[in-house]
């Protein structure tokens, strides 16, 4: 859906985006996640043609020219945004009218079902202006829906929503997403990434330090997490395989916790929760753009 | 796109109260003659002003002398220069080129949408003025005793009819005068992210170009200010109309619009759009 190769803009002197190799595969939930103003929002902007790329390629839905796809793409970049002095309704009408491709008598009918899609079905003819910050994201996602897209390019979609907004949304877009809809989410919220994207790209400073899927991303370290009131037992049993011990939580080095489990209740240990430790997100994130100078190198096209 | 930027114009309430202010320039002094019954001498004070306290059916041509040298203006560069620049400001901007709308088509709406709102500010203020013009100083039937004929500038009269043909005329040719300055105002809200600096940058063209009608040593350049031949719409109300600065006002509009619009696209196509 997404290939890039090697892009990268440049403000004057200021490299935003910097050699990225971008790869999203149709019927991706892509997450490109990484720190305020390492270059998220450039890439957005490159990707939907408002900034041209210094040098290298980009194809957005097997077209080196976004304008000719963008009638199938749906955008949220940088906020959204709208007339203040007209309700939402008249907001869609005004963006639904501008672009080619949305029929004039089906208008009505996507304006409805977008707002429905995105909980403000029941608003009133108030101006944007009188809107919540949280009303004003929900339009903005609603004005990326108008036109039933094949892809999403989605800039912080949750920024402004409460928890229970922000719950409304991610299920909103795992069901587009189900039914078929690639969904790229730029973001700086590891949870969010976490819990919605089925891959993620990582960048830091303007480059792609990172490109995965969040289940390789995810991987057991090898260590198997226990708790139990009988840690001292435990740790003569497993002599040398404690990592760490903290109260009831122990860490311990073992591939599989069903059999581990089976051994400490074999002995008479009660164990009140087993499980093998994943590597959060976070870790990762860490790992990458704290001191991933030595990363670099090994990102490519994903290795999936 | 056209007429998503008409529904954007009729939509704002920004323009019907500019349209507004346009029309209470020419009311206040109407107000004013009339109470006051003391009309500038003939060759004195604003074009037209002599002549309305006899006949009110010439009073909109009072008018238009009265809000073309700044009110006007004004008006077009606070519109124009919203253009691109207002739409960047509130972000919209990014939105309608992601819908997608081309640049190019962008830029033309926006100019058409520039040229209905000068037009539509000129309508208003013409048919205002006329109405205010008939209702305070009546159409001079009274006193000529035949009805409604007005003296042109020259000295002969004209009959209702012509008034109304040479009228229309006049409001073309300044429609034609303010597109000239507009595209200006366009050009700067594709180079500024604020509308404000964009008009206030078009405002600073008018006064430049003002002042220096006025020097001598301007000479060799004057016949290329936009606002040189803007005054010349008063000679469609000459017997016979005077067309020699009307053409070469024409002309020279004709150029700062295909310049300046030009410009606009030159600057906007190829523009990274980072609001």
């Amino acid at each position: 859906m997404i290939v890039t190769h090697g892009l990268t803009k440049r403000y004057g002197k200021v490299v935003a985006v910097d050699g990225v190799d971008l790869n999203v595969r149709e019927g991706d939930r892509y997450g490109f996640l990484g720190p305020n103003g390492s270059g998220k929002t450039t890439l957005v902007r490159l990707l939907l043609g408002l900034v041209y790329a210094t040098s290298g390629s980009l194809e957005v839905l097997g077209s080196s020219t976004p304008a000719k796809v963008l009638p199938q793409i749906g955008a949220l970049v940088e906020g959204p945004a709208a007339y203040p002095h007209l309700s939402g309704r008249q907001n869609l009408r005004l963006l639904d009218a501008a672009g080619p491709g949305g029929a004039r008598r089906t208008r009505k009918r996507r304006i409805e079902e977008a707002l429905e899609q995105v909980g403000l079905s029941g608003v009133d003819r108030r101006p944007v202006r009188a809107y919540s910050l949280g009303m004003r994201q929900r339009l903005g996602i609603a004005a990326a829906l108008l036109r039933k897209p094949v892809l999403l390019i989605l800039d912080e979609p949750t920024n402004g929503l409460d928890p229970r907004g922000i719950r409304e949304i991610r299920d909103l877009l795992i069901r587009l997403n189900e039914a078929g809809t690639t969904v790229f989410l730029s973001s700086h919220l590891l949870s969010e990434v976490e819990q919605l994207c089925t891959r993620v790209g990582i960048v830091d400073h303007g480059r792609l330090v990172l490109q995965d899927d969040l289940m390789n991303l995810r991987a057991p370290t090898g260590h198997v997490v226990v708790r139990t009131p009988d840690g001292g037992k435990v740790a003569s049993l497993l002599d040398g395989q404690v990592v760490s011990r903290d109260g009831d939580r122990l860490l311990i080095r073992h591939t599989d916790a069903a059999v581990l489990n089976t051994l400490l209740v074999g002995e008479g240990v009660r164990v009140s929760a087993i499980g093998e430790e994943r590597q959060s997100l976070e870790d990762v994130v860490l790992d990458v753009t704290g001191h991933g100078s030595d990363r670099f190198g090994t990102n490519g096209g994903g290795a999936s | 796109m056209i007429t998503v930027e008409l529904r954007k114009l009729v939509l704002r309430p920004r323009v019907w109260l500019s349209i507004l202010l346009l029309c209470a320039v020419p009311a206040l002094v109407a107000i004013l003659l009339s109470i006051s019954d003391l009309a500038p001498p003939p060759g004195q004070g604003g074009a037209f002003l002599s002549a309305v306290l006899d006949n009110g059916s010439l009073y909109p041509a009072a008018a238009l002398a009265m809000v073309l040298p700044v009110f006007l203006p004004l008006a077009v560069a606070v519109y124009a220069g919203d253009a691109i620049a207002g739409e960047s400001a509130t972000g919209t901007l990014r939105y309608l080129l992601v819908r997608p709308v081309g640049r190019l088509r962008l830029l033309s709406a926006k100019l058409a949408a520039l040229t209905v709102y000068i037009m539509l500010a000129m309508i208003i203020v013409v048919v205002f003025s006329l109405v205010v013009g008939i209702a305070l100083f009546g159409t001079g039937a009274e006193a000529v005793g035949q009805p409604g004929s007005v003296t042109a500038l020259s000295g002969s009269s004209l009959d209702p009819s012509e008034l109304a043909v040479r009228m229309l005329a006049a409001v073309g040719y300044i429609v034609v005068s303010m597109l000239g300055f507009g595209t200006i105002a366009l050009f700067w809200s594709t180079l500024s992210d604020s509308a404000l600096g964009a008009a206030l940058a078009s405002l600073a063209v008018l006064i430049a170009s003002s002042i220096m009608q006025t020097l001598d040593a301007a000479g060799p350049i004057k016949p290329y200010l936009p606002t040189n031949y803007w005054l010349s719409w008063i000679d469609f109300f000459r017997d016979p109309i005077f067309w020699g600065n009307i053409d070469k006002g024409l002309l020279l509009q004709a150029g700062y619009i295909a310049v300046f619009f030009g410009a606009s696209w030159a600057n906007f196509a190829t523009k990274d759009i980072t609001s």
